[in-house]
C-alpha cells in the first residue's frame, strides 16, 4: 500500500474538508503524482489563496505558503522567478482564481512562468457558505442567488488556453486516476500548467441543488465527464451537457525564467 | 575637472538614487507596475538588476507586484517594490500579509496627490496616516521618508537594513520633487556600507520552528529551498506557522507583532535638528517640505528670530518623546506639509498640549516655499 504519510504533515489531521467533499481524493492524488515524479520535497513550494481548496498546503510536508485570496499565483511567480530551482505547484478554486485573482490566473499563462496550477473547480464559494462563483451553472442556486444564477460561466480550461498556457488538461474526482495521471504531467511540464480539477461540495453547492447526498454529485460526475477518447467518438448532439476531460492542450514553447536567464546571461557576458 | 576627479559623485535623481541604494543593499528582486511618478525605479531596475544576477519583473497589477515581492523574499532574496498613491492602496492588502507572516521586504511610495488618481505629476505627503495604517488590522510599521536624493539612496539601505532586521515590511516614502529632482549623491565606498541580513536558523530541520518564541522578539525563518520545510499562512499561526483559533495564542502574536517594533523604538526612530537648542519656535517638517522648513530657519536665524527645526527621517514609529521635548522648550510648533495636517496630528497628541501645534497645510500641489513658513512663524512671533 502507498505510504502516504511520509508527505503529509499527520499532526494536522483530521483535515477541516466537510464529509463528501473531493479535496481529499484530490490531495491523495497530488501525492501519488508528486512521488512518480521523484520530487525533492525540500526543493518544492506548493502556493495557494483563500478557500478550500486553498487548505490543502497545510497537510502537505513541502515549503507551504497559503497567501491571500485571489493572489497564490503572483506569490508563487515571486518564488519561481527568484529560485528557479524550485517546483512551484499553485492550488486554488474556481473563486480564487477565476474571480478575485482573474487577471493574474491570466497573465501567468501568458508569461508562461513554470508553475503547475491545480484549480479545484466546485462551482461554488465552499468555504464562505455557497455564494455563486463564476463556474456556478446557470438555473442553479447558490445562497447569493437564491432564484438561480442568471449569470453565464468561465470555461476555465478554455481561459487558459486562450491566454497562453502550454499545458492545460481537465479532471474530476470521480476518475482519480485520471485525475494523478493529469496532474503528473502538469507537475512534468516546462511552462504554465493547469489541471482543472471537477470535485463535488455537497455541502455549499449539492444541498442547495438537490444533490446533498455526496453519492449524488459523484453520480453527477460519473454521468457528465468524458474524456479525451470517449469525446472523439461522440456525436456533436450527445456531446451536449457534457465535458470533455483529459489533455486539452500539450504545446511547446519558451518559459519565462529561462528565458529570463538567456537574458541575464547575454547582458552578463558582455 | 571630469567626473573621473570624483569617482563617488554622481548626479541623481531621487528615484534613480533609490534604484542604486537598493542594489548597495543587495537588493536582488523587484516586482512592480508602471505609476507616476514613482517609474523610473522600475526602469531603473529593469536595466541594472539583470546585469547584476538579480530578477526583475513587471507584473500585470500593483497586488501581484506586492505578492511576488514577499514570495521572492521566502527564497532569501532582498525584495523591493515601488508604487505611487493609488497603487499603494492597492498594495495594502499583502503588506498587512507580510506584517502577518514577518517576511521582509521594502515598499517605495513617491507620494503623489490624491484621493484617487489625483495629481500623478505633482507632489504631496497625503500618504503618511496610510503608510502606518492602511492595512487592515493591528499592527506596527516601520516607515522612513527621504527628502533629497542623497536620503533616498541611503534610506533604501537602512530600509533594506531594518526590515531584514526587524522581519517587517518597512515603507520608505519619497514626495514627487524627491522622486524627480536631479542632485548631487555622494555614494559610499562599498566596504562603509553597513548590510544587514535576516536571521538563518541554526537547529536542524527536524527542531525548526519558524516563529518559535525568541528572545528578541523576531522570528528566523528559513529560506524556501534550504531543507526547512514549514508553512507560511496570513491566519492567525502557532510557532510552526500552522492556523489557530486558540484565543491566549492569537493575542500573544498580535501584541508581539506590535512589541517587536515599538520595544526598538530607540534604535529605530532617527532624526535631524537644525538650530533646536535655544529655538523659541519649532518647526516639525519631513521629505522636501523639510529643505523649505531648513531655509526658513537660516532667513528668521539672520534676523534674529529662534527658530529651530525637528526633521524625522523616520515616521513611524512616531518620534514623541523628541517631540513632546520640543513641544516644552518653545512657544509654538509650526507643521508645514503637503496635506491638510496628517502629522500635525501626531504632533498634537504627543506635545500633550505643551505648545500649541500651528497647521501649515498645501494641497495644490505646489511645494510649500520657505516664504510661507518665514511667514508663518512672523505671525506667530
Amino acid at each position: 500500500m502507498f505510504n502516504y504519510l511520509e508527505y503529509v504533515r499527520e499532526e494536522n489531521f483530521p483535515h477541516i474538508w466537510c464529509s463528501g467533499c473531493g479535496d481529499g481524493i484530490v490531495l491523495k492524488a497530488l501525492i501519488r503524482a508528486m512521488e512518480a515524479t521523484g520530487m525533492s520535497r525540500d526543493e518544492a513550494v506548493m502556493v495557494s489563496g483563500i478557500g478550500c481548496s486553498s487548505r490543502t498546503p497545510g497537510y502537505v510536508d513541502i515549503n507551504t505558503l497559503h497567501t491571500t485570496h485571489g493572489r497564490a499565483i503572483p506569490f508563487a511567480t515571486g518564488v519561481k522567478h527568484a529560485n528557479p530551482g524550485l517546483k512551484v505547484i499553485v492550488v486554488t478554486g474556481d473563486g480564487d482564481a477565476t474571480a478575485i485573482g482573474g487577471n493574474h490566473f491570466i497573465h501567468a499563462a501568458r508569461r508562461n512562468i513554470d508553475l503547475t496550477v491545480l484549480l479545484y473547480n466546485n462551482y461554488i464559494y465552499g468555504m464562505t457558505g455557497g455564494q455563486c462563483s463564476p463556474t456556478t451553472p446557470i438555473g442553479y442556486k447558490a445562497s447569493t442567488a437564491q432564484f438561480g444564477n442568471i449569470e453565464p460561466t468561465f470555461n476555465i480550461s478554455g481561459l487558459a488556453i486562450a491566454a497562453g498556457a502550454s499545458f492545460v488538461a481537465r479532471a474530476d474526482v470521480y476518475n482519480a486516476k485520471q485525475c494523478e495521471k493529469m496532474i503528473g504531467l502538469a507537475l512534468e511540464k516546462k511552462g504554465f500548467s493547469l489541471v482543472e480539477i471537477l470535485t463535488p461540495c455537497p455541502t455549499a453547492f449539492g444541498r442547495r441543488n438537490k444533490m446533498a447526498s455526496p453519492v449524488k454529485l459523484m453520480e453527477w460526475l460519473r454521468d457528465h465527464v468524458v474524456s479525451g477518447a470517449k469525446w472523439e467518438k461522440l456525436s456533436e448532439e450527445d456531446r451536449e451537457g457534457k465535458i470533455r476531460s483529459g489533455i486539452l492542450i500539450d504545446v511547446d514553447k519558451p518559459e519565462y525564467t529561462e528565458e529570463y536567464k538567456k537574458l541575464t546571461e547575454k547582458l552578463r557576458a558582455v | 575637472m571630469g567626473k573621473d576627479n570624483f569617482p563617488n559623485v554622481r548626479m541623481m535623481q531621487g528615484n534613480q538614487a533609490c534604484a542604486e541604494g537598493a542594489l548597495a543593499a543587495g537588493c536582488r528582486f523587484f516586482a512592480g507596475y508602471p505609476i507616476t511618478p514613482s517609474s523610473e525605479i522600475a526602469e531603473h531596475l529593469s536595466v541594472a538588476l539583470p546585469r547584476a544576477g538579480g530578477k526583475f519583473i513587471q507584473m500585470e497589477d500593483e497586488i501581484a507586484a506586492m505578492g511576488a515581492t514577499i514570495g521572492a523574499s521566502l527564497t532569501g532574496l532582498k525584495s523591493l517594490t515601488a508604487t505611487s498613491g493609488p497603487g499603494f492602496s492597492l498594495k495594502q492588502e499583502n503588506i498587512g500579509y507580510a506584517c502577518m507572516t514577518e517576511v521582509p521586504c521594502v515598499i517605495i511610495n513617491v507620494m503623489r496627490g490624491g484621493p484617487s488618481t489625483g495629481m500623478p505629476t505633482l507632489p504631496a505627503q497625503m500618504d503618511v496616516q496610510q503608510a502606518r495604517w492602511g492595512t487592515h488590522g493591528d499592527h506596527s510599521i516601520i516607515v522612513l521618508v527621504a527628502a533629497t536624493a542623497q536620503d533616498a539612496y541611503e534610506q533604501t539601505i537602512r530600509a533594506f537594513n531594518l526590515a531584514e532586521k526587524y522581519m517587517t515590511p518597512v515603507i520608505l516614502l519619497l514626495d514627487e520633487i524627491v522622486g524627480h529632482t536631479t542632485e548631487k549623491v555622494v555614494i559610499p565606498d562599498a566596504s562603509k556600507i553597513e548590510l544587514i541580513d535576516r536571521k538563518k536558523p541554526d537547529v536542524p530541520p527536524e527542531e525548526y520552528k519558524p516563529y518559535a518564541e525568541t528572545e528578541d522578539l523576531i522570528p528566523v525563518l528559513a529560506n524556501f529551498g534550504t531543507g526547512y520545510k514549514y508553512n507560511v499562512t496570513g491566519l492567525c499561526h502557532n510557532e510552526t506557522g500552522f492556523p489557530i483559533n486558540d484565543n491566549a495564542m492569537i493575542e500573544k502574536l498580535i501584541v508581539r507583532l506590535t512589541k517587536k517594533i515599538v520595544s526598538n523604538r530607540d534604535d529605530i526612530i532617527s532624526n535631524r535638528t537644525m538650530s533646536l537648542d535655544d529655538a523659541e519656535i519649532g518647526i516639525f517638517a519631513y521629505g522636501s517640505v523639510a529643505r523649505s522648513a531648513q531655509s526658513a530657519v537660516t532667513r528668521c536665524r539672520a534676523e534674529g528670530i529662534k527658530v529651530g527645526l525637528l526633521e524625522p527621517t523616520v515616521l513611524w514609529p512616531f518620534p514623541k518623546d523628541e517631540v513632546l521635548e520640543m513641544a516644552k522648550k518653545v512657544k509654538a510648533i509650526i507643521v508645514p506639509e503637503m496635506n491638510l495636517g496628517q502629522m500635525a496630528r501626531e504632533v498634537e497628541l504627543a506635545s500633550r498640549c505643551e505648545a500649541p501645534i500651528l497647521k501649515l497645510g498645501r494641497v495644490d500641489g505646489n511645494p510649500i516655499l520657505p516664504d510661507q513658513i518665514v511667514k508663518m512663524v512672523k505671525e506667530v512671533v
